[in-house]
């Protein structure tokens, strides 16, 4: 393959059978991803998708391109590795709501506030599919399952807020079948810097339509494509989020006529970190579900700083290992050993 | 000592101690400074020309109770003008520069042995915090030792009086009077300490004057007659070694450097991922000043991440590198088993520590031998080697990277907190000397219609290693088992079966690159061998040659290859009567080779978190010999 073959989707599938059961909306995601690949300008030698473990981290086996699937939680901290090594990579970051939140929260924080330049696509689905359908750290109270025969009670992460709190730059939410998930991919990897989108994936085995009140079709209207420099609208325009100055807060608005301004709605600023914090936490049912580029703010990648500082400490010094090794305070000893 | 090259003399295997050996011992309080004083006098040691080894011996705590005797903190140097292999076992001079630090120390020292106290620090509440009820200055508890009491606080006050210091600081100048007297005891020259001094507080140059009056105070204090006659200036003549270019190292420096050398002879960059902890982190701090060296440090959030990058970077094509201690390796145990079951090259070195859980973290011992051979679920071997001595700890370091690239595996190499703290003299190598290995990455695209095996492998059985960004040759690699002909997932029994098998096969194939074990000291077939690895190479082989200096039939074997172990072992072992094992564990040696060779290999143990005495080892050897 040179520069100029023009890829397809197809390129960027393996042969390999995909295992997920079916109906599973990890296809929907794959399919999202290896589309977006050739119109990202992907090359297939220089992606690397990266995996812990959970149903989603099998995902690399699924690319034409290089992949690792690693260890429980930890898929972050190789993709540090990978990146420092050779920061000309693009890397992928394929995980779950357990692993990226559970056993490897960890990480997690750990990659976002450092800011390595990759994509993380965190595939939540509100459940442990993996190990049979287990409540997760992104379950409702009150989830059923076989640990929690009578609910859950402990209160769930939110994983934009926890990207947020960690310093992520790059925060954003997609659907699996939504036809904008190529979009929201596309703005992630066009940021410099660890790219967080939460994908709203529904495991249809264990955890069938936890996101229906707002996926479903009749149910399009809770949700809220946000768009840079667009209004907040929802509902097909007649609804809105304004700013309730007193309180502090967003509130939900009614558009009379398409006059979203009369309405007090406000105009998303990727670049406010209050309000992302606002729209990642706003309460669903009361609230609509924010969708798309919740907040960006691009700044210098941990990759680049530490290649930047290997380079200036190394300047004007070379690395000769006989003068490495004869370093030191030193002496020389001149006589001969004796000998019997 | 292991590097320089010596010729045992009649004289010196008789030498019970060697004549010209003395035994110094720095003692006090954590915050009075005995690691520098022990440091800079072992700077001085080696300047002189004498071999020398030494066992820095510190608290846990940063900063423990002034004068308690938990916060006693104590250097000790074995030096002379023939081989030194230990620290020694009994000290001939203990300076206790508080109560606390002669009641924790004093019954270790000689009989007839020399104690320098501080009178100065011998006060009521002082006293008390150790748990003496009278003066032991002043009854005669102290009887079998010489005892030479001077107010070293009041003169080093005085001394330094002109600079105007605060009571506090003009205080901390205590341990640089006291390195003046040892200085003036062995006739040591004081401008190396100086310069040092200087350099030190380059930006304080009136703490390094007062300092260097302090340490002036102190060698004029020997030479003038203030000291009664009972402290003779000693001259020890500069040891025999062979001639070239000499420098002390300690192990973690040795290491470190060790490690570039591997990466550059690999033709690799290194990558090197760490997480701080005792005693490990010195490793770290060395590599992330080495830059040009084509040398990336980071320091991760935890020792799990700290492995996944190296593996990362590994994975990427960098020498992958990690560095901890019992404790962090446990927790990096999952990461390798995924380097094993990827086949990416991973060096792991493990300081060890006194263990199980935190246990001991600046004390001694090599109880994670089982840790490291066979500390991982699933069948999961992994090269493991083992270093001796500081000075040694530098070529295990580039055999270490050497194995890891040929074999496509990760290869631990044990260390310890005693090899990792203590500096010995180290015949600087000639570079060129070393052969390079140099990596060849796979870059051909497989032929049309056949698809990218990256579990290709060589004759060694060690696989193909691609790097991402090559075309034509992506490829998914991962824990989960993978077809020995596609190496893509395969949970068939016959394909589990057969790549275990290479696994493991490839692996022991490590041993038939490695030299035959050689014998240290003594011969094959005889009453009885002294086995040992690590650290506790200096005791043994001081043991060994003392008895054979009285006769006895006994020689001294050291594994650096603990796993797997040289092809002529077995029936060199079984060569010999009786084996023993001296070790710091309850046995962990004695139950691979006994598991090995079915050989009747008896254990010696001591885990106190302190090196073997050569009189224990000898007691060992004469109780086996009956
Ligand atoms: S268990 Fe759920 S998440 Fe996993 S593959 Fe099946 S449907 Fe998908």
């Amino acid at each position: 393959m040179n520069e100029m073959t023009k890829l397809t989707a197809k390129d960027f599938a393996t042969d390999q059978e995909v295992r997920w059961c079916p109906g599973c909306g990890d296809y929907a995601v794959l399919k999202a991803v290896q589309r977006t690949m050739p119109e990202i300008g992907a090359r297939p030698e220089s992606t690397v998708f990266v995996s812990g473990i959970g149903c989603s981290s099998r995902f690399p086996y699924y690319m034409e391109t290089y992949g690792f699937h690693t260890i429980h939680g930890r898929a972050p901290t190789f993709a540090t590795g990978i990146k420092l090594a050779n920061p000309g990579l693009d890397v992928w970051i394929i995980t779950g709501d357990g692993d990226a939140l559970s056993i490897g929260g960890n990480h997690t924080m750990h990659l976002l506030r450092r800011n390595l330049d990759c994509q993380v696509l965190l595939f939540n689905n509100e459940i442990y599919g993996l190990t049979k359908g287990q409540y997760s750290p992104t379950s409702r109270v009150g989830t059923r399952s076989p640990s929690t025969p009578f609910g859950s009670v402990d209160r769930p992460a939110s994983p934009c807020a926890f990207a947020l709190g960690s310093g992520a730059r790059f925060v954003a939410r997609g659907i699996d079948v939504h036809k904008n998930l190529p979009e929201v991919l596309k703005a992630a990897h066009r940021h410099k810097g660890a790219s967080f989108v939460e994908i709203y994936q529904n495991c249809i085995v264990y955890n069938d339509d936890v996101f229906a009140p707002f996926t479903a079709k009749e149910n399009a209207g809770n949700q809220l494509w946000l768009g840079a420099d667009q209004p907040m609208l929802f509902a097909n325009g007649a609804k809105g989020l304004a700013l309730d100055a007193e309180a502090l807060t967003l509130k939900v608005v009614e558009v009379e006529g398409g006059d979203w301004e009369a309405a007090g709605v406000i105009v998303h600023n990727p670049r406010n970190r209050s309000i992302a914090h606002m729209l990642v936490e706003m309460p669903f049912g009361i609230f609509p579900t924010a969708l798309g580029v919740i907040y960006e703010d691009p700044a210098p990648t941990f990759e680049s700083a530490v290649v930047e500082q290997n380079r200036t400490a190394s300047l004007g010094k070379n690395a000769d290992l006989q003068a490495l090794v004869s370093k030191g305070q030193t002496w020389m000893v001149n006589s001969e050993p004796h000998s019997i | 000592m292991a590097t320089a090259t010596h010729y045992l003399t009649p004289e010196e295997s008789n030498a019970h101690p060697p004549l010209e050996a003395v035994v110094v011992r720095f003692a006090g309080d954590s915050g009075d400074g005995m690691q520098l004083t022990g440091g800079q006098f072992t700077l001085s040691t080696a300047l002189a020309g004498n071999d020398l080894a030494t066992f820095p011996d510190f608290p846990a705590e940063i900063r423990a109770p002034q004068g308690t005797t938990f916060g006693v903190s104590a250097f000790q140097i074995n030096f002379g003008s023939s081989a030194v292999d230990t620290a020694g076992d009994s000290p001939d001079v203990l300076v206790a520069m508080n109560p606390a630090a002669l009641k924790t120390n004093v019954a270790d020292l000689k009989p007839g042995g020399l104690i320098i106290a501080d009178v100065g620090e011998f006060g009521a509440r002082n006293l008390a915090k150790a748990g003496y009820d009278a003066n032991p200055l002043e009854d005669d508890s102290l009887a079998k030792w010489q005892l030479l009491a001077f107010n070293i606080s009041q003169l080093t006050l005085d001394a330094v009086k002109p600079f105007g210091l605060g009571n506090k600081e003009a205080l901390r100048c205590k341990n640089m009077w006291t390195l003046g007297l040892a200085l003036w005891m062995f006739d040591r020259d004081r401008k190396p300490i100086e310069d040092w001094l200087r350099t030190k507080f380059a930006k304080a140059p009136e703490l390094a004057e007062a300092n260097i009056a302090a340490l002036d105070a102190g060698h004029a204090y020997g030479e003038t007659a203030e000291i009664g006659g009972q402290v003779h200036q000693h001259h020890i003549d500069p040891a025999p070694a062979a001639p070239g270019l000499y420098r002390t190292i300690t192990g973690a420096e040795a290491i470190s450097l060790g490690l570039v050398a591997g990466a550059q002879l690999a033709g690799l960059p290194m990558f090197f991922g760490g997480y701080p902890i005792t005693p490990a982190s010195a490793i770290l701090h060395h590599l992330s000043r080495l830059k040009e060296y084509g040398v990336t440090t980071f320091q991760a959030e935890d020792e799990i991440a700290a492995i996944g990058s190296a593996i990362g970077a590994a994975y990427a094509g960098s020498l992958g590198v990690t560095s901890s201690s019992g404790p962090g390796i446990a927790l990096k145990a999952e990461a390798m088993g995924l380097a094993i079951m990827t086949e990416l090259p991973l060096v792991i070195i493990n300081s060890q520590r006194g263990g199980p859980s935190t246990g001991l973290p600046t004390k001694t011992e090599q109880s994670d031998l089982y840790q490291a051979v066979y500390g991982r679920n699933g069948d999961a071997p992994m090269p493991v080697i083992a270093a001796r001595s500081p000075a040694d700890a530098f070529d295990c370091a580039i055999e270490a990277c050497r194995i890891a690239v040929q074999y496509m595996t990760p290869v631990m190499l044990l260390t310890d907190g005693y090899i990792a703290n203590a500096a010995e003299p180290w015949k600087v190598p000639r570079m060129d000397g070393y052969a390079p290995f140099p990596v060849a990455f796979h870059d051909e695209p497989p032929a049309e219609g056949e698809s990218v095996n990256p579990y290709k492998r060589d004759e060694k059985l060690a696989r193909v290693w691609i790097r991402p960004g090559t075309p034509g040759l992506m490829h998914r690699i991962g824990g989960i088992e993978k077809n020995v002909g596609t190496g893509h997932i395969d949970y068939s029994p016959d394909n589990h079966q057969t790549m275990t098998d290479i696994r493991a096969a490839k692996v022991m194939g490590v041993a038939d690159g490695v030299p035959e074990q050689e014998i240290e000291l003594g011969e094959a077939g005889g009453r009885l061998a002294v086995v040992g690895w690590g650290s506790t190479f200096g005791p043994i082989h001081q043991a060994v040659r003392r008895a054979r200096g009285r006769g006895a039939d006994v020689s001294h074997i050291h594994i650096r290859h603990i796993w797997p172990m040289p092809r002529n072992l077995g029936d060199m072992l079984r060569s010999y009567d009786r084996v023993i094992v001296p070790e710091m564990n309850k046995g962990q040696l004695k139950t691979v080779l006994r598991d090995q060779y079915l050989v009747d290999a008896r254990p010696v143990t001591k885990v106190s978190g302190q090196p073997f005495k050569i009189a224990e080892i000898e007691a060992a050897i004469e109780e086996a010999l009956g």
